[in-house]
């Protein structure tokens, strides 16, 4: 791994693999996340990025056929030992999805319900506010805090999604191609977003865009099938954005990111 | 649309020549490109088909405006028509048409002052009554006075009006009382108690196959709860009288609790109406999509928190429209309640007393002899109409709350 890491990771799969029942998705991953950094996670569909992206925040399990094997290191824990109570883990990374999902309840709810559950004692309102001005969408919104989350624009609903993501102040926040359903314009303003949280998150991104990957990116994960015949998504290359873009290491990853396959 | 077929029409030998032309003349020089045939082409089976689904449409709207006219006809005739009902009280003794005071006999029902009644084909109007003496006008409402014989009945006016039939408490059409509130509040009381037996469990039901219950758990329990829908509601009557209501006599003991009462028959229909709470919500509850229970756990929500504060309350417009369809199924619930829960209007407001709702009133009246606009038979029809009334206010509240709160997942 070619990275300029000093072994302190905000998170760590150590020979992760991720099954839907008989058939293994995720082969043997050994990546570790650098704190306060951005790191993108490419590579053709279905080669499992989404999968390890849940597999990090103990979602997978919600999907009763879904095993693990391999260990995910979080705050010192491997969150899935039997004594990790994922909700816990769960609270502390936080995850922005694919495609806009707010509740369908008033904005001002939508950024205070997870604070909320988690038992936040403090003045709800100020969070509100200096949540959703993190999430540079108070001046949107400022004035209608009781209409529904629903009825913003898609690019708003997402920028919302990420305000109800950081409410609950994760370490760790987790994009599912958070810009893949937006328009150019509301992509920008995400990508701007990004830049600013990554001065107290660290935020792992997938991505099937490579151009934003490597705007926004310091590291760069590359997945692909692996080549047996099993279609098991394993990681292929990872490290420092500006090396995988100009010099990658193997010849798969320079015919992804050039375009000549995937 | 006319202007196109017009135009269709016009265009449509212009549009075949060049084929034409290709065909006669196979060794034509200049080859000439194939024009595609855009005629307007008749479907007949489309057309047909398009007519019976009309058809039927228009069938079903029509058996409902049939309903009405026929409910709003009967009771028509008895808000408006008097009605007369014997008082067996006769005539002590021949009367003249002059005569203004006469005596009657002391037997029968008593009669009132300022009231209408008839001695054959002629209405008097008593002014004073004296023990059996009376001061009478003769010749009331443009009716004829005429001599009458001893013995001869008089027969009392009968006539209701809108504002005694919803704020009387006492409900004998026959005896001139007609006050349907006695009806109305057994309908509520036992509805009410269906209601409160089977919101909780059926949506309860409902959360714990949506949200919890494992693919074999979901597979075995929605049968049973379909078979629950499909007990004929006699059974259920009968189980009402014979299993809830001796269990109800053993809790409460058997001086509190009436043989026939409300309680009993309205736990039976909460039963009976569960399985629509259960399923209607169950389906509103799994039309939440999975990312938004993916967003709740994505949060730190428990399975509980995620159930009841993100997945109900998104799927509150399902859930209310379930409840309020269940709810008129229970106000127009007959069997159960014409068995379990009484004969006889009774306006009490204790569950455990006996009392007649809407429904079983008109059972029982109807299942005896009655002729063609007497008190009875038009009493039942203004009674239906009340039920209507109550069940299409039902299905406006719940249309107004699935408009106002539903959320539109693609
Ligand atoms: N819920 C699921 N059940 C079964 N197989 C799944 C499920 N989700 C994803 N998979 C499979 O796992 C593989 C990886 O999927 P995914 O992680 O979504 O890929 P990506 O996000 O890279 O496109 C695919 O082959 C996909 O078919
Ligand atoms: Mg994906």
């Amino acid at each position: 791994m070619a990275n300029s890491s000093n072994g302190n990771y905000a998170i760590k799969a150590d020979k992760l693999s991720v099954y839907y029942g008989e058939f293994r998705a995720v082969r043997e991953v050994d990546l570790g996340i650098e704190p306060r950094r951005i790191t993108a996670i490419i590579g053709p569909s279905g080669c499992g990025k989404s999968t390890v992206l849940r597999a990090l925040k103990s979602l997978c399990e919600l999907i009763p056929s879904v095993h693990t094997e391999g260990k995910v290191v979080f705050g010192g824990r491997n969150i899935y030992e039997l004594d990790v109570d994922p909700v816990e883990v769960r609270r502390r990374i936080g995850m922005v999805f694919q495609k806009p999902n707010p509740f369908p309840k008033s904005i001002y709810e939508n950024v205070a319900w997870g604070a909320r559950i988690n038992g936040f004692k403090g003045d709800m309102d100020e969070l509100v506010e200096s949540t959703l001005k993190s999430a540079a969408l108070w001046d949107e919104v400022h004035d209608k805090l009781d209409q529904s989350g629903t009825s913003l624009s898609g690019g708003q609903q997402q920028r919302l999604c990420i305000a109800r993501a950081i409410a609950v102040k994760p370490d760790i926040i987790l994009m599912d191609e958070p810009c893949s359903a937006l328009d150019p314009i509301a992509t920008l303003r995400i990508e701007e977003l990004m830049h600013d949280l990554a001065k107290d998150y660290t935020i792992i991104i997938v991505t099937h865009n490579m151009q934003q990957a490597a705007r926004v990116s310091d590291f760069t994960a590359f997945f692909s099938l692996s080549e047996d015949g099993k279609r098991a998504g394993t990681l292929m290359e990872y490290g420092e954005t500006k090396h995988m873009f100009t010099r990658p290491e193997k010849k798969i990853t320079e015919d992804y990111i050039t375009g000549r396959f995937g | 649309m006319n202007k196109t077929y017009l135009r269709l029409t016009v265009r449509k030998p212009s549009l075949n020549a060049p084929i034409v032309a290709s065909q006669s003349d196979p060794n034509a020089k200049v080859p000439v490109q194939q024009m595609p045939d855009l005629r307007r082409r008749p479907r007949l089976r489309e057309l047909t088909i398009n007519g019976f689904l009309f058809l039927c449409g228009f069938l079903s709207i029509f058996i409902t405006f049939g309903i009405v006219y026929e409910l709003g006809k009967e009771s028509f005739l008895f808000f408006r028509n008097r009605q007369w009902s014997s008082t067996n009280k006769p005539l002590a003794a021949d009367i003249n048409p002059e005569q203004t005071v006469f005596e009657v006999e002391a037997s029968g029902t008593p009669l009132q002052t300022d009231m209408n009644y008839r001695i054959e084909g002629e209405i008097i109007h008593i002014d004073a009554i004296d023990g059996t003496s009376l001061t009478v006008q003769r010749g009331f409402d443009d009716s004829q006075p005429a001599a009458h014989r001893a013995g001869l009945t008089l027969e009392a006016e009968l006539r209701p009006n809108l504002l005694e039939f919803i704020t009387g408490t006492e409900w004998a059409p026959h005896n001139g009382k007609f006050g349907i509130l006695p009806l109305l509040t057994a309908t509520l009381i036992v509805s009410g108690v269906a209601i409160v037996v089977a919101v909780p469990l059926g949506l309860a039901t409902a959360v714990y196959l949506s949200e919890y219950a494992s693919p074999r758990a979901h597979n075995t329990l929605k049968p049973i709860l379909e078979i629950l829908a499909g007990v004929p509601t006699v059974v259920y009557g009968f189980f009402a009288l014979t299993f809830m209501t001796p269990l109800l006599r053993s809790i409460f003991g058997a001086d509190t609790v009436n043989i026939y009462n409300m309680a009993s028959a309205g736990i039976v229909i909460g039963i009976l109406i569960l399985p629509f709470v259960s399923t209607v919500s169950e389906d509103a509850l799994s039309a939440v999509p999975r990312s938004l229970r993916e967003a709740s756990y994505a949060l730190g929500a428990t399975r509980l928190e995620t159930a009841l504060r993100v997945v109900v309350p998104a799927a509150f417009s399902g859930i209310a429209a379930a409840i309020i369809l269940a709810a008129s199924r229970a106000i127009g619930e007959t069997m159960v309640v014409a068995i379990a829960s009484g004969a006889g209007p009774n306006f009490t407001f204790n569950p455990f007393e006996a009392a007649e709702t809407m429904t079983g009133h008109i059972v029982r009246i109807s299942g005896g002899d009655m002729s063609y606009n007497s008190v009875d038979y038009n009493s039942i029809f203004a009674v239906g109409l009340m039920l209507f009334v109550m069940t299409l206010i039902l299905n406006v509240i719940s249309q107004r709350i699935v408009r106002r709160f539903r959320e539109i997942y693609e």
